[in-house]
C-alpha cells in the first residue's frame, strides 16, 4: 500500500493535466469566460494581497518596539482615507458581481437546439439516457453541438460536475433541474459527482466522450441501441442483465428473494404464481412479455397494481434478453 | 522598553500571593455549581480546547488518509464518519462557542467593570447544556458514528442508517446553550455598563460579542427548528422533505444555511472584536476608525442574514434568487474589508511588540485577508458553479475560520492568559508555536485551493492519482501545524505551575479588565472602576520592576 | 464587600431578593425584562421556521391545505381559542394582583389560567385522538380509514374489505400512496382513490397537510405544557405569600410567555382551521 502510494505520488510530480497552474484545460465554449474572470479575480486578489502584507511589514519593522522608541500620537481618523478604501473595494466588488452575473446568465441558458440528454443521478453511478432511448453510463456527445442535461436523482442528492467544461449541477430528487454545455475539441473528460452521497460517493465516476465528428457519434448511437442485436444467442442473457439494471425493473424487483414494490425474480422462471384475482399463472415467455407490456392485466397477488408499462420503451429483442435473464436466474 | 517576558523554565516561581477566584473555594463542587462567570469562562475553555483537541486529532486522521488514493488508514464509511465527526465538532463544539464563551464570560463583565453577567444562573445553565450536547454528540459517535457531513443534507441524512437522530439532538441542545449565552450578553451590555461607559466609549470586544450575541439569539432557533424537522422525519416519517411523500429536499438547506451562514458571523465577529484589542494595546497607538469597526460589526450581523443562498448557487434554486445572493454577499465583504484596513492604519507610527498575542493577531491580518479574498471568487456566480463543492470551498472557509477565528482565539488566549491565571508564559516558545502554526497552516490550506480550482471535489475518499502530490503537501502541512499546537499546550500548561506572577498590566491595556489584580478576586473590583477611553494609552508607563505597566501619576509617586 | 465610590446610590441594606450583581431592585428588573422579551423573540423564530414551512407549501400547494383542513373541527379549535383567550385575561389579572399584593385572589386566578391551559390541553388530546383513529397522520402513515377497520399500511398487505358505512365523518378509501417506484422518485402521479362524499378529489400528498399540522400543534402543545408548569410553581409561591408590590417579577415573567403561547395559537387557528 505505501509502495503503491509512493509510485502515483511519482507519477503525480509530473503535473496535473494539460491545464495551467490553477485550472484544467478548457474542454467547453464557457471555459474561457469563466477563466477569465477567475485569473482577474485572482489577480486583484494578489494585489491587495501584496498590498496589505507589504505595509504589514514594513509597519512591524519601521515601528517596532526598541529601546527609545515611542509610539507617536496620530490621527484615528481619517475621512479622505476612509471614503478611498470604501469606495474603491466597492466599484471593484460591484464590477466582479456583474461579470459573475452575465456569464452565469450565459451559462444558464441553453441554444434552441441544443441535443437533450436525460440524466440519472443514484447511488452510486451516473445513467445517461439518450433521445432513441439508449442508457449508458458514460455521456457521449457529438463535437460542436450544445448538448442540454436534464438532471434527476434516484435517492439522494448528488451533483454533475465536469472540472474541464466548468459546470455543475445538483441532481435532485422529485424534480429535474437543468445545465448545458457545448464541447469543440474532441475527447474524454471527467464527470466527479459533486454532492456527498455515502460510501462511493468518491468512486461515483464517469467520462464525458466527445466524439471526432457528428457522424462517429451517430455511428455509436445506433450501435448501442442495437447492442442487444450484437449479442450471440448464448450471451443474450447477459444483455438482459444489462437492461435489469439500467431500465429500472432493479428498482421494484430484486434478485435475493425479499419482496419490494414487486415480487423477487428469484426462483420464478417456470413457476406457477398465484394472482390478486385468485387465479394462477405459469411464469413462461407469455407471462413475462405480456407483463412487461400490459403489467395491470395478471398482477402477483400481495402486491400493488403499480407497474408502469415498457411498452415503446423496450424493444422485442430487448425483451427476449430479459427473459434469457430470468431463466438464468435458476 | 522591552517586550514583558515570560517564564524561565526552571527557575521557581511564587504563586500569586492574595485570594482571587481561582482560590476564593475548593471543591468539585465549588467549580460545578459555581455562579462566578470567571470559572465559568474557565470551564468553557477547557471544554472547548478538549474538543479542539477532539476534531483536531479527527483533522489529522482524515489528512493521513488522504496521503494516497484509496485506503491508506481506514475504509470509506469509516472515512466519512471522520470528516462527519471533524466537521461537527470543530463548528458545535469549539468555535462557535469559542470566543464568546471561553473568552467572552471571562473578560466582558471584567470590561464593563461589573460583578458578574446580568443572569449568572443562567451562565451556569448555559455551560451544563454545552456538556450535555456534548454528551449526545460524542455518544452518538462511539456508538458507531455519523456519516452525513456536518451539514446534514437531506435526504441523505433522513435515509442513511447512522446515528443521526443522537447527534442532532446534541446540537440541539449546544443551540440552547449558546442562545442562552447571548441573551446573557445582550442583556448584560444594556443593563450593566458603569457610569460613563457610552456605547461609544465601549471597548470594541463589547461591541463584537453584542453583534454576535444578536446572532445568536435570533438565528440559533431557526437551527433548532431545522433540527427538530430533521429528527421528526427520521423518527416519525413527516415527510417535510421527502420527495416521495411531497416534500422538498432543498427546502432543508434553506432552512439549514439560514442560521448556518449567521453561525459564520457568530464565529468572526468575537475574533475581530479581539484582534481590535490586541493589535491596538501590543501596537502602543488608540485604535483607528473606532466608530466605523463597532457599528461594522452590527451591520455585518445584520447582512449577515440575507445572504444564505450563496452556499446553494447550483442546488436548483432560481436565478433571480442566484443573483439577489451574489449581489449581497458582496456587500457583506467590504465591511471587513474595511476592517483591515483600519487595523492596518492602527500599526502606523505605533509601538510594536510582537508578543506572542501580537504576532497571531498580526497572522489574522494575513490569513483572514486570504480567507476573505476568495470568498470574491465564491461569491461571484460564473465561477462558483466551477468551484463550489471543491477543494476552493474547503480551504476558503478554513481559512476564515481557522486563519480567522481560531487565530484571533489564540491571540485572545495568549493576550488574557495573565489575566485568568496569574501566570506568564514563555513568549520564546510562544513566537515559535506561532511560526510552526502559520507555516504548517498555509501548506496545509494553499495548496487546496489548487486542488479546487482542479477540480478536486470534496468530501472524497478516494481520488485520481494527478491529485496526489497536493494532498501530500497539505497532509505534511497539517503535522506541521500540529506539532505548533502541542508546543502551545505544552508552555501555556506549564506556565500554569512554573510561569512568572503576572502583573496586574502586562501589556498596558486601559479597558477595565487591567484595572484588577492578575488574576482577579472573586468580586471583580474592589472599588467599581470609572470608565475611560479604553484605547487611550499615554498614561501607561512600562514599570521593569513588576514587569507590567503602571499608570504615570503612580509611577511617578513611587520613584 | 463593594463599595461604590463613584455612584449615587447609598450604601444600602440588601434587599431580600436583590442579586449581589446588581446594585438596585430596578435595575435587576429591567435587566430581566430584557432578558425574557429576548427569550420571547427566540421563540417566535422559532415558530417562525414553522410558520415559514407552511407558507411555502401552501402557496405552492393550496389544493392540499383546501382538502385536507376539512378534517378538523372548527368547533374545537374556536373553542380552544377563547380558552387561550380568557387564560390570558386571567394570567394579566394575576399580575397586576401580584403587583396589588392581593395574594387570595392571585392564586385563584392562577388556577384558572392553569385551568385554561388543562382544557386546551384536553381538547387537544380528543382532536389528536380522533386524527390516529381515523389515521389523518404525516408522511408514511397517512392511510384514512374509518374507526375499527384493519388499515393496509404496506403495499404487500392482503386486499382490505369495503369499508363499512361510515359512523362520523367522511368515508374514505383505503390509501394506495405508492413508494417512489418507476421513474424519478415522487413524479408519478397517484392512482386515485374513489371520490370521497362532499369533499371534493383527494389530491396527492395530502398527507403534508398533517405533517404540517402535528409539527405545529404539536409543538405548541409542548409550549402550553412548559407553561402550565411554570404557572403551577409560580402558584405554589403565591400562595407561600412570595409575592407582592415590592417583587412580582416571575409572575410578570411567566405572565408573558404565556401571552406568546396565546398568540401564537391565535395564528394557529385560522391558518389550519379557516383556511377556505
Amino acid at each position: 500500500m505505501l509502495i503503491d502510494g509512493i509510485r502515483s505520488l511519482t507519477a503525480s510530480i509530473g503535473g496535473i493535466d494539460s491545464g495551467g497552474f490553477w485550472l484544467p484545460r478548457q474542454g467547453s465554449t464557457v471555459a474561457p469566460r469563466v477563466d477569465g474572470l477567475f485569473m482577474a479575480i485572482t489577480w486583484i486578489s494578489i494585489f491587495f494581497f501584496v498590498l496589505i502584507t507589504v505595509a504589514l511589514m514594513y509597519f512591524v519593522w519601521k515601528y517596532r518596539a526598541r529601546p527609545g522608541h515611542e509610539a507617536e500620537p496620530s490621527e484615528t481618523h481619517n475621512r479622505t482615507l476612509e471614503v478611498t478604501w470604501t469606495v474603491i473595494p466597492l466599484l471593484i466588488v460591484i464590477w466582479i458581481f456583474w461579470e459573475g452575473f452575465t456569464g452565469a446568465l450565459d451559462m444558464s441558458t441553453p441554444p434552441q437546439n441544443a441535443y437533450e440528454v436525460q440524466v440519472l443521478g443514484q447511488k452510486w453511478k451516473w445513467l445517461f439516457t439518450y433521445p432513441n432511448g439508449v442508457v449508458d453510463e458514460n455521456l457521449h456527445v457529438p463535437p460542436g453541438t450544445p448538448v442540454r442535461l436534464v438532471e434527476t436523482s434516484q435517492d439522494v442528492i448528488h451533483s454533475l460536475f465536469v472540472p474541464e467544461f466548468r459546470i455543475k449541477r445538483d441532481a435532485v430528487p422529485g424534480r429535474y433541474e437543468t445545465q448545458w454545455f457545448q464541447a469543440d475539441v474532441p475527447g474524454e473528460y471527467q464527470i466527479f459527482c459533486a454532492e456527498y452521497c455515502g460510501t462511493q460517493h468518491s468512486t461515483m465516476l464517469a467520462k464525458v466522450i466527445v466524439h471526432r465528428s457528428a457522424p462517429e457519434f451517430e455511428r455509436w448511437l445506433a450501435d448501442a441501441a442495437n447492442f442487444i442485436d450484437k449479442l450471440p444467442p448464448e450471451k443474450l442473457w447477459e444483455g438482459g442483465e444489462k437492461l435489469y439494471a439500467q431500465r429500472g425493473c432493479k428498482q421494484c424487483h430484486s434478485l435475493d428473494g425479499t419482496a419490494g414494490i414487486g415480487p423477487s425474480f428469484k426462483g420464478i422462471w417456470g413457476h406457477q404464481q398465484s394472482l390478486r384475482d385468485g387465479s394462477s399463472v405459469l411464469v413462461d415467455e407469455n407471462y413475462v412479455r405480456e407483463s412487461i407490456l400490459n403489467p395491470q392485466a395478471k398482477v402477483v397477488a400481495g402486491f400493488e397494481p403499480v407497474m408502469p408499462t415498457f411498452q415503446g420503451r423496450l424493444k422485442d429483442k430487448e425483451i427476449t434478453a430479459l427473459i434469457e435473464y430470468l431463466k438464468h436466474l435458476q | 522598553m522591552d517586550t514583558v517576558e515570560g517564564a524561565r523554565i526552571g527557575r521557581p516561581a511564587a504563586p500569586p500571593a492574595r485570594d482571587n477566584y481561582l482560590t476564593h473555594s475548593a471543591g468539585f463542587g465549588s467549580w460545578a455549581f459555581t455562579l462566578d462567570h470567571k470559572r465559568i469562562g474557565v470551564m468553557y475553555l477547557v471544554a472547548t480546547l478538549s474538543s479542539f483537541l477532539l476534531g483536531g486529532l479527527a483533522a489529522l486522521a482524515v489528512r493521513t488518509e488522504l496521503l494516497t488514493p484509496g485506503r491508506t488508514i481506514m475504509d470509506a464509511d469509516t472515512y466519512n464518519k471522520m470528516f462527519t465527526l471533524h466537521g461537527a465538532v470543530m463548528v458545535f463544539l469549539f468555535i462557535i462557542p469559542g470566543i464568546p464563551a471561553a473568552l467572552g464570560n471571562f473578560v466582558l463583565p471584567l470590561m464593563l467593570g461589573a460583578k458578574d453577567v446580568a443572569f449568572p444562573r443562567l451562565n451556569l445553565m448555559s455551560f451544563w447544556l454545552w456538556i450535555l450536547g456534548a454528551c449526545f454528540a460524542v455518544g452518538a459517535v462511539i456508538a458507531g458514528g455519523v456519516d452525513t457531513g456536518w451539514t446534514f443534507y437531506t435526504p441523505y441524512s433522513t435515509t442513511t442508517n447512522t446515528n443521526v437522530i443522537a447527534t442532532i439532538f446534541g446540537v440541539f441542545i449546544l443551540g440552547f446553550s449558546s442562545i442562552f449565552t447571548g441573551l446573557n450578553f445582550i442583556v448584560t451590555i444594556h443593563k450593566l455598563r458603569p457610569v460613563g461607559m457610552t456605547w461609544f466609549k465601549m471597548p470594541l470586544l463589547l461591541w463584537a460579542l453584542y453583534s454576535t450575541a444578536l446572532i445568536q439569539v435570533l438565528a440559533t432557533p431557526v437551527l433548532g427548528i431545522t433540527l427538530l424537522l430533521l429528527i421528526a422525519e427520521r423518527a416519525l416519517g413527516v415527510g417535510i422533505f421527502d420527495p416521495a411523500l411531497g416534500g422538498d429536499p432543498v427546502l432543508y438547506q434553506h432552512f439549514f444555511w439560514f442560521y448556518s451562514h449567521p453561525a459564520v458571523y457568530i464565529m468572526i465577529l468575537p475574533a475581530m472584536g479581539v484582534i481590535s484589542e490586541v493589535i491596538s494595546i501590543h501596537a502602543r497607538k488608540h485604535i483607528f476608525g473606532y466608530r466605523f469597526i463597532g457599528l461594522s460589526s452590527v451591520a455585518i450581523a445584520a447582512f449577515g442574514f440575507l445572504v444564505w443562498g450563496h452556499h446553494m448557487f447550483v442546488s436548483g434554486q432560481s436565478g433571480m434568487a442566484n443573483v439577489i445572493f451574489s449581489a449581497l454577499t458582496f456587500s457583506v465583504a467590504i465591511p471587513s474589508a474595511i476592517k483591515v484596513f483600519n487595523w492596518l492604519a492602527t500599526l502606523y507610527k505605533g509601538n510594536i511588540q510582537l508578543n506572542t498575542a501580537m504576532c497571531y493577531g498580526l497572522m489574522f491580518l494575513i490569513t483572514f485577508t486570504i480567507g476573505g479574498l476568495t470568498g470574491l471568487h465564491l461569491g461571484s456566480l460564473a465561477t462558483d458553479v466551477h468551484l463550489t463543492d471543491t477543494y476552493f470551498v474547503v480551504a476558503h472557509f478554513h481559512y476564515v475560520m481557522f486563519g480567522g477565528a481560531v487565530v484571533a482565539f489564540l491571540a485572545g488566549l495568549h493576550h488574557w492568559w495573565p489575566k485568568m491565571t496569574g501566570r506568564m508564559f514563555d513568549e520564546r516558545l510562544g513566537r515559535v508555536g506561532a511560526a510552526l502554526v502559520f507555516v504548517g497552516f498555509n501548506t496545509t490550506f494553499f495548496t487546496q485551493f489548487m486542488l479546487g480550482s482542479h477540480g478536486m471535489p470534496r468530501r472524497y475518499y478516494d481520488y485520481l492519482p494527478k491529485f496526489q502530490i497536493y494532498h501530500v503537501i497539505s497532509s505534511i502541512g497539517s503535522y506541521v501545524m500540529a506539532a505548533g499546537f502541542f508546543l502551545t499546550a505544552y508552555y501555556l500548561l506549564h506556565s500554569l505551575f512554573r510561569g512568572r506572577p503576572a502583573p496586574m498590566n502586562p501589556w498596558g491595556g486601559n479597558s477595565l479588565e487591567w484595572h484588577t489584580p492578575s488574576p482577579p478576586p472573586h468580586d471583580n473590583f474592589a472599588e467599581t472602576p470609572l470608565a475611560e477611553d479604553p484605547y487611550d494609552y499615554t498614561h501607561l508607563v512600562y514599570d521593569s520592576a513588576t514587569g507590567g505597566y503602571l499608570s504615570k501619576s503612580y509611577h511617578e509617586a513611587e520613584a | 464587600m463593594s463599595q461604590h465610590t463613584t455612584t449615587a446610590a447609598p450604601p444600602h441594606e440588601h434587599p431580600p431578593h436583590l442579586r449581589h450583581h446588581f446594585e438596585t431592585l430596578t435595575q435587576q428588573f429591567d435587566a430581566g425584562k430584557l432578558g425574557i422579551w429576548l427569550f420571547l423573540a427566540t421563540e417566535i423564530l422559532l415558530f417562525g421556521g414553522l410558520f415559514c414551512a407552511y407558507a411555502i407549501y401552501r402557496a405552492n400547494h393550496p389544493e392540499i391545505f383546501l382538502y385536507a383542513h376539512q378534517f378538523l373541527d372548527k368547533t374545537l379549535g374556536a373553542t380552544n381559542t377563547v380558552i387561550l383567550l380568557c387564560s390570558s385575561l386571567t394570567m394579566a389579572w394575576a399580575v397586576r394582583a401580584s403587583q396589588l399584593g392581593q395574594r387570595k385572589l392571585l392564586v385563584a386566578l392562577l388556577a384558572a389560567t392553569l385551568a385554561g391551559g388543562g382544557g386546551f390541553m384536553c381538547i387537544k388530546y380528543v382532536e389528536y385522538k380522533a386524527k390516529f383513529a381515523h389515521g389523518l397522520l404525516p408522511g408514511t402513515h397517512f392511510h384514512p380509514h374509518e374507526e375499527g377497520e384493519e388499515h393496509a399500511a404496506t403495499a404487500a398487505a392482503p386486499p382490505v374489505a369495503k369499508p363499512a358505512p361510515p359512523v362520523s365523518g367522511p368515508a374514505l378509501e383505503v390509501s394506495r400512496i405508492p413508494a417512489a417506484a418507476a421513474g424519478p422518485a415522487g413524479t408519478v402521479p397517484n392512482r386515485e382513490p374513489g371520490e370521497s362524499e362532499g369533499l371534493g378529489k383527494r389530491p396527492s400528498n395530502a398527507q403534508i397537510f398533517f405533517g404540517i399540522y402535528f409539527l405545529m400543534t404539536g409543538l405548541h402543545g409542548i409550549h402550553v405544557l412548559v407553561g402550565m408548569f411554570a404557572i403551577g410553581w409560580i402558584l405554589i409561591r403565591s400562595a407561600r405569600g412570595d409575592f407582592g408590590p415590592g417583587y412580582f417579577t416571575p409572575v410578570d415573567f411567566v405572565g408573558l410567555y404565556w401571552h406568546l403561547v396565546d398568540l401564537i395559537w391565535i395564528f394557529l387557528f385560522p391558518l389550519l382551521y379557516l383556511v377556505k
